[in-house]
């Protein structure tokens, strides 16, 4: 068997895009924690720790360059690569998120909790098995259990949908509780973003397996 | 509001077959002597298209580009089956009743070695067109100044016409082969390995000339460089033990090859 060193490369990258999705899925668990022990020096932490996230984008982008430039991959080599480049922005983008949740906790923690949080860790612990999921099936390069994956983003729409319209109540209810409803309804959005980018991420593992580009074919809706 | 018609977006999923076709295969098979080269082969070549056969050493794509021009009429014990139709004609260019010379005034052929007559540049590139009964020093001076802009050589040469060819550079002598071999206008250019002896420069040019040339004509290239089958030609047929394993639109075959074989090739993973 020719090619070794190649293989070893491209077995190292997706070791480091397994690294970089376990940080991620870390900072969602930190962030979710933040946000339901009202813990703002937790929030902090994870908002600095977001650095290495983006790091390590920066350091998947410039190996999958490198890999383009001196090796010229074809096939599913190829399919590996650009792949990979896609999927560390998305893991990039589900992190910031993940911050972004951290920083609307400490506002909320300024003010008493509005409401007992039941949906939110909800909808975020499905996103985060939803994370672990599109990973697992990138690193085993399975398409069934990506497809699965995507299948799961309509329940964190769901969720999302029944919060918004329980946060709206209160809202209508009662004006005082509207800037903490507003921040718990970003919060919401922030996970429903975040399964929108894991769903992407599954689309992608769809196309290295298989080398068909599913995202954007489902029928258009009629107006 | 009206909202603007978008163009048809072509699926991934066609595998489509080329067309209109300038020549195509049929269940051709080769030997030298009891020694079979190629089996069964059908490949379309599409018209003003570049068609790039690749493959491991021994594959059989030279042999198959060399039937094209009936070059294995020169030894004796070969054998053809099957057919190669030449278009818009459709006539069979392996059939007995086929004179070779008349279907060699249809094709041209560049080797993977410059070779140059011992002649002067304009001679090399004038010698086509006299054997084809050109005479007219008006008609030849104008035709071999074509052909020397078609290869991109022209402004290099211009001013030494009567120098050895020889006297060139190594990519300045591959690319008067390919002046030579335009000067003729010929239908289909069959082109081996055009740019295995030369440096990156001079195989960048080659693959310049070859993308501004398939506007005017259909080309077959064999080449052991998959980054230039996938750099130049619109289509590509991969080749294993003298049988296609695979053929496809060049851009399919090397983000996504149906084959395993073809992508083990093309991946460097064997051959």
């Amino acid at each position: 068997m020719i090619q070794r060193h190649f293989d070893e490369e491209l077995a190292e990258l997706k070791t480091k895009l397994a690294r970089m999705a376990g940080l991620a899925e870390d900072q969602i668990d930190k962030a979710l924690a933040a946000l339901v022990t009202r813990d703002s020096a937790l929030a902090c932490r994870v908002i600095e720790r977001d650095h290495k996230v983006n790091a390590l984008d920066v350091e998947i982008d410039e190996a999958c360059i490198e890999l383009l430039a001196l090796h010229q991959p074809a096939a599913h080599d190829l399919r590996l690569v650009t792949t990979a480049m896609k999927l560390s922005t998305e893991l990039e983008r589900i992190s910031d998120l993940a911050e972004s949740i951290c920083e609307r906790a400490i506002e909320l923690n300024e003010e008493p909790q509005l409401k007992p949080y039941i949906d939110i860790p909800r909808m975020g612990s499905l996103a985060r098995v939803m994370v672990k999921e599109s990973i697992d099936a990138f690193v085993k390069e399975d398409a069934t259990l990506a497809r699965k994956v995507i299948v799961n983003d309509d329940f964190v729409d769901d969720l999302m949908e029944q919060l918004f319209r329980e946060l709206l109540s209160f809202m209508v209810e009662n004006p005082h509780t509207i800037s903490r409803a507003i921040r718990l309804s970003f919060i919401a959005k922030s996970l429903e973003r975040m399964a929108d980018h894991v769903t992407n991420i599954a689309e992608l593992v769809v196309y290295l397996v298989e080398g068909k580009i599913i995202r954007h074919t489902s029928p258009p809706v009629p107006l | 509001m009206e909202l603007m018609e978008l163009p048809h977006i072509e699926s991934p999923e066609d595998r489509v077959l080329p067309k209109p076709l300038k020549a195509e295969a049929r269940s051709l098979s080769f030997s030298y002597g009891s020694r079979p080269a190629l089996r069964n082969l059908s490949i379309p070549i599409a018209e003003y298209k570049i068609t790039a056969l690749i493959g491991p050493s021994g594959c059989g794509k030279s042999t198959f580009l060399r039937c094209f021009n009936r070059m294995h009429d020169l030894y004796p014990g070969t054998c053809y089956e099957g057919e190669i139709l030449l278009y818009p004609d459709g006539r069979n260019i392996l059939a007995r009743e086929v004179d070779p010379i008349e279907v060699r005034m249809r094709l041209a052929m560049v080797f993977q070695k410059p070779n140059p007559f011992p002649k002067s540049v304009y001679e090399n590139v004038a010698y086509g067109l006299k054997v084809r009964g050109v005479m007219d020093r008006r008609i030849l001076d104008e035709k071999i100044e074509q052909a020397l802009r078609s290869a991109a050589l022209w402004e290099e040469v211009k001013d030494r016409l009567s120098a050895q060819a020889t006297s060139l550079s190594g990519g300045q002598q591959q690319r008067l082969c390919m002046a030579r071999a335009l000067a003729i206008d010929p239908e289909l250019l069959l082109l081996d390995e055009p740019t295995s002896a030369l440096d990156p420069i001079a195989t960048a040019n080659i693959e310049e000339l070859l993308l501004d040339l398939k506007r005017r004509v259909t080309i077959l290239i064999v080449t052991h460089n998959m980054q230039q089958a996938a750099r130049v030609s619109d289509w590509t047929a991969f080749m294993y033990l003298g049988e296609l394993v695979e053929f496809g639109l060049t851009k399919q075959l090397f983000t996504n090859p149906s084959r395993k074989q073809t992508e083990d090739y093309i991946t460097g993973r064997f051959g």
